[in-house]
Order: C-alpha cells, then structure tokens, then sequence
C-alpha cells in the first residue's frame, strides 16, 4: 500500500508532468506557426533581439557622437531618422535604445514575477494568518492606480533608472502574487499532491516539482503581455523626467526630447514608433499564447 | 448570505483598506532618500540651519513618525489634506479645484470609448473569425500597445500644431471665463446656465484629451465585449432562442447581449483606476489642468503632502468605485452573494 503510494507519489511528482508538458509544448508552438499574427509578432521580437546585439554594426553613428553642422537634420539618406538639437544621429539612438528600453520592461516584469511568485507560493502554502495578510497588503497595493503610486515612488527615491524600476517592481508585484497564490492553492488539492505529500515530499520539492509547473503557463501568459506594458511604463516614467537621465538613449525620454520640438517631427516619431512596434509584437506573442492555451480554441475547431 | 449583510461585509472591509492606503502612501513618502527641506527651501535657504530648524518645525518633520501619522490621519478624517508645500495652499483646496477637470476628462474618455467598444466587441463575436473580427482584433491591439505619451505628443503635434484645429491647451480659451460653478465640469455647467458658445468651447477643449485617453480605454472593453459575448452566444438558452425561431437580431441583443454585458460592466469599474493613471500623462501633455497633472507636478517638486493627498485620494476613489461595482455585481448577480 505504502509502496503504490510512494511510486504514486514520485509518479506525480516528477515522471507524469514532464511528459505532459512536453507534448503541451509542441502541440503549442503548431498552433502558435498556424496563426499569421503570432509570427509576425514573434518576427519582430526576434528583428528586435537582433538589433540589441549587433547595435554597434547597425548604427551609423555612436549614440552619444554629437555633430554641430547637421543640428535637427530632417530625415535624409546620411541620417534615415534625422539628428537632434546637439546632431546626434536619430537611428543610432534609437538603435542603441534598444539596449535600454527593451531591457528595462524585461527586467522590471522578471523581478516583480519572482517576487510575487516566492510571496504568493509562500501565501497559498502556509495558508491561514500568512496568507490573510499577504492578501490584505496586495489588496492595498492593488488599490493604487499604477502610474501614480509608482510616480510618487520614484519620485521618492530620486530620479533614475534603477528608482523607476524598483517603484514599478513595488507597483507590480502583487499582480503576481494573487496569481501565483491562487495556483498554488488549487493545485496543493490535486490528489497527485496529496499523494506526494503522503510520500514524503518536503515543502521545496513539491513547490518545484508541482505546484511551479502548473503555475508555469498562466506565468508565461501574463508576463508576455505585461513585459510590454513594463516597457511602456517604464519609457512613461522615463518621458516624465523620472527613469533614464540624460544622455543616454532611452526611448521615452528621447520621445521627451521631441516634444521640446514642436517642428522636428522626427524626434519624438521614431523612438515612439520602436515601443509602439516592441509592444504590440508583444502583444500578438501574449494574445497567441493566450489563445494557445485555451483548449476551448485548441483542437475544438 | 443576504444582500444587506453582504454589503454590510463590504463596507466593513473597507476601514482597514484605508488604513493600509494611507499607511502606504506616508511610508513611501518619508522613509526615502529624497530630503524635501532642499527642495522646499531652494538651495540657498537650505544652507542656513536656522531657516532649516524653522522650516522642519513649521511643517512638523522632526517629530517621531508614529505621530506624524497620526496627526495626518486624523487631518485626514477631519478632510484636512495638510497644506502643499510649493503652492502654500491647502492640498484639500487645491484638489477641489482641480478634481472636476479630472473627473470630466476621465468621464468623457469613458464615454467614448464605451460607446465605440461595445458594439465593435459585439460585431467581433458576432462575426467570429471572420474578418471584421480580425480587423477589430488587430486595430485593438493596436490601440493597446500605443504608448500614450506618444500619442498625445503626436495628436498635439498634428492637430494643435500642424492643422490648427484643436484648441490651444487648457480648459477653456483664454479670453473665456468659466461658467458659474455648479458640478466643477465646464460643459455641464455651461449647460446647466444655457450658455452654448461655452459648451461647444469647453467640448473643443475637451475632445483631443479625451479621445487619446479613451483609445487606451477602447482596446481593453473591445476584447472583455468580446470574450463575454463569445461566451454568452455558446450558451443554451441563445440555442433554444434560436430553436424557437426568434431573428438572430432578437437573440444577439436580448438573449445574448444582456448577459454578456456583466463582465463589461466590471471591467469598467477596474478600468477607472487604469483611465486615472492615463489622465496623469494625458494631462501633462495636453496641459489640462487636472489631479493627474496636479500629481506629476507635486512629484517632481517633491511635495509630499500633495503627492500623499493625490494618491490617497485617488486610490480611495478607485476602491469606492469598485465596491460599488461590487454591490452592483450582486444585486444583478445571487451567485456573488452565495457563492464562497
């Protein structure tokens, strides 16, 4: 008896899942080739992968090179995305931008996710007054319009770029922290728990061997979508003054730049126009995924 | 459990949220590296530590932080929101003032984008996949991803700048006096006093904020309106409304649309406090003298009463919407009342 529980126990602990998972996988990149939109959207994160490594081969110029003689150059064949108010080539900004800004949305949706991640799996595990109170607080997180509390946030702290990521980190966590929390609590029922329980698991191999891969999916999901809107948010803090300080090529503080300069339409066009591309490539990976993920959507049709 | 008592429930759970809210706030603006005697006093003043001595007293600084926060909560129940420390004002009198601007702006944008995203979110589920659907779908997602600083910027390059025909920033044209205060929303106002070149003035001003603020908006109610009536046409009750020999109209919007609406109706609520965040960067840019404005601003200067006040009053606006959403949900809806 206790030797089928034990086999159950590892079975479900370890064997069935991998196996399960692998097979979601592929089953999910066929839908993910089948989708037009999700291509080009996957396209574009890769064009954009590209132009962050191999940067300094793309740019014309380097970011920082200024050029008095071709002060707020329009758009021609020597600068394809115009100069600025110091000469600085426009394309090589925007460019190295890339190194900054894509980065920064990556990084501020990575640590929120582990962070709430770690709370909420801790929440929905200890259960009873841990996870009342680590509800309670992610309510009142909750309660505050992002922009706003991460505005006073960085505010708060000063101004940089390491401030502005910290305060969206603080705004976003929770959001993963309900998420993670609600796995772990559905899943910490599942029979195939139990049954690792009863076989001895202790608390981290069950947290990495069950209750991660099921929460691993809705994860990827929510982050997919929200790496954009971290980008966004984190030019937004940038454009207010708040995030990258100057020089450096940042996307919403160049767009910042360009609302200096009413006539230079360039200026604020071209970098506005790679977060509008990265985010909405974002956004098609995330809706596929999403849809991917819905067996209502898989396989019914 | 009963209704009464559900939100009797409710209304309880509200007092610690408060107090989480406005504990929130006061840590994040005063456990920070940010010295706001140098910013208030300017770096001259600040040099001189008998200016400096006055200025902490005068605004309480060296008191030990329990009681500084006690002593602004209880301003807070007494709707003492403590006084700004660039402008001088009182913070509760500055918000007064600039609040309507808001609520209009927020109002408007909803509205309009209300009004486009429900019957684009019906057409979507209606014609599935078809390409209708997908146009929707992209456009949508389009409107999502722009960032909307950028595109208030470009709107205001294009149709202030360029074309001429938004009006310059602000409420109202310069040379034109507000309409005699009754809500604080200009054109209700200058409706409610039968003045219509000051409608259609302050309509003009109104429109380019509020159409950038409600293609954000638009994105999000498309796709719930469509999720939710995707989901409410594959029910039973459409089919048998369908069996029975009702037009497709008739089933799509009594059978299907009603119960679709749900959803739609509570994303509105949670979408206030995303339309609140937008209005801090819509109204930065358009110059549209609002609380998001008004924020940016305080935190720029670091104002910290003004910063605290702002946030805590919006964010106790955001809850008071959603639990009114809430109350609404269960009075359509027994299951929320039943339900665990």
């Amino acid at each position: 008896m206790s030797a089928t529980l034990a086999g159950l126990g590892a079975q479900a602990a370890g064997g069935v899942f991998p196996r399960r998972a692998r097979r979601r996988w592929a089953g999910g990149i066929a839908f993910l080739l089948a989708r037009p939109l999700a291509i080009v959207g996957v396209t574009v994160l890769l064009a954009w992968l590209g132009v962050m490594i191999f940067a300094p081969v793309i740019a014309p110029a380097p970011p920082l090179k200024q050029d008095f003689s071709a002060r707020f150059a329009p758009p021609s064949r020597a600068h394809p995305f115009g100069t600025d108010k110091l000469g600085r080539d426009q394309l090589a900004r925007v460019v190295y931008g890339a190194r900054i800004s894509i980065p920064v949305g990556v990084m501020v949706i990575g640590l929120a996710g582990v962070a709430g991640v770690a709370i909420g799996a801790a929440a929905g595990f200890r259960g009873g007054l841990v996870d009342e109170s680590v509800m309670r607080v992610t309510d009142v997180f909750l309660a505050f319009p992002p922009i706003i509390l991460a505005l006073a946030i960085a505010a708060a702290l000063g101004p940089d770029l390491r401030n502005a990521m910290l305060a969206l980190v603080a705004v976003w966590w929770p959001t993963y922290a309900r998420m993670m929390r609600g796995v772990t609590l559905s899943v910490r029922q599942q029979e195939y728990v139990q049954a690792a329980v009863a076989a001895g698991a202790g608390t981290p191999r069950l947290l990495l061997r069950t209750i991660l891969p099921n929460a691993f999916m809705p994860l990827l999901v929510l982050a997919t979508v929200d790496i954009g809107s971290g980008i966004t948010a984190a030019a937004a803090l940038s454009y207010l003054g708040l995030g990258v300080r100057p020089p450096a090529p940042e996307w919403g503080a160049m767009v910042a730049d360009g609302a200096q300069a009413p006539n230079q339409w360039w200026l604020a066009a071209f970098p506005g126009l790679a977060i509008f591309s990265v985010v909405m490539a974002f956004n098609l990976a995330g809706d596929a995924v999403q849809d991917a993920l819905d067996p209502r959507l898989r396989g019914g049709r | 459990m009963s209704l009464q008592r559900y939100i009797v429930r409710r209304i309880a759970l509200l007092a610690p949220m408060l107090i989480g809210i406005t504990l929130l706030a006061f840590v994040v603006s005063h456990f920070v590296p940010s010295d706001p005697v140098a910013t208030g006093l300017g770096e001259r003043a600040a040099s001189d530590p008998e200016i400096v001595a006055a200025f902490r007293a005068r605004w309480g600084l060296d008191d030990p932080l329990p009681t500084q926060y006690l002593r602004y909560l209880g301003g807070l129940l007494r709707g003492d929101l403590g006084v700004s420390i660039s402008s001088h004002r009182a913070v509760a009198d500055d918000l007064r003032q600039y609040l309507p601007a808001t609520i209009e702006l927020a109002t408007t944008a909803m509205l309009i984008s209300v009004a486009l995203g429900i019957p684009l979110g019906v057409i979507a589920a209606v014609r599935r996949e078809g390409v209708a659907d997908r146009a929707i779908r992209v456009v949508s997602l389009a409107g999502a991803s722009i960032p909307v600083f950028w595109l208030a910027l470009l709107a205001m390059l294009l149709f202030y700048s360029r074309l001429g025909w938004a009006p310059a920033p602000g409420r109202l044209d310069a040379a034109m006096s507000p309409p005699p205060t009754v809500t604080g929303f200009y054109t209700v106002d200058s409706l409610l006093a039968g003045e219509w070149d000051r409608f259609a003035n302050a309509l003009h001003h109104l429109a380019l904020p509020a159409c950038t603020l409600a293609i954000y908006q638009l994105a999000y109610i498309v796709r719930v309106t469509r999720s939710s009536m995707v989901e409410a046409i594959g029910q039973d009750y459409v089919r048998t409304a369908r069996a029975k020999g009702l037009r497709e109209r008739v089933v799509v919007s009594r059978h299907a649309f009603r119960n679709a609406l749900i959803p739609v109706v509570i994303y509105l609520g949670l979408g206030f406090g995303g339309l609140l965040s937008g209005t801090v960067i819509t109204e930065t840019i358009f110059a549209w003298p609002g609380v998001g404005r008004y924020a940016f601003r305080a935190s720029s200067t670091l104002d910290f009463p003004a910063i605290m006040s702002v946030t805590v009053v919006i964010a106790v606006m955001y809850v008071l919407v959603n639990l009114v959403v809430d109350v609404g949900q269960a009075l359509i809806d027994p299951r929320i009342r039943f339900g665990s």
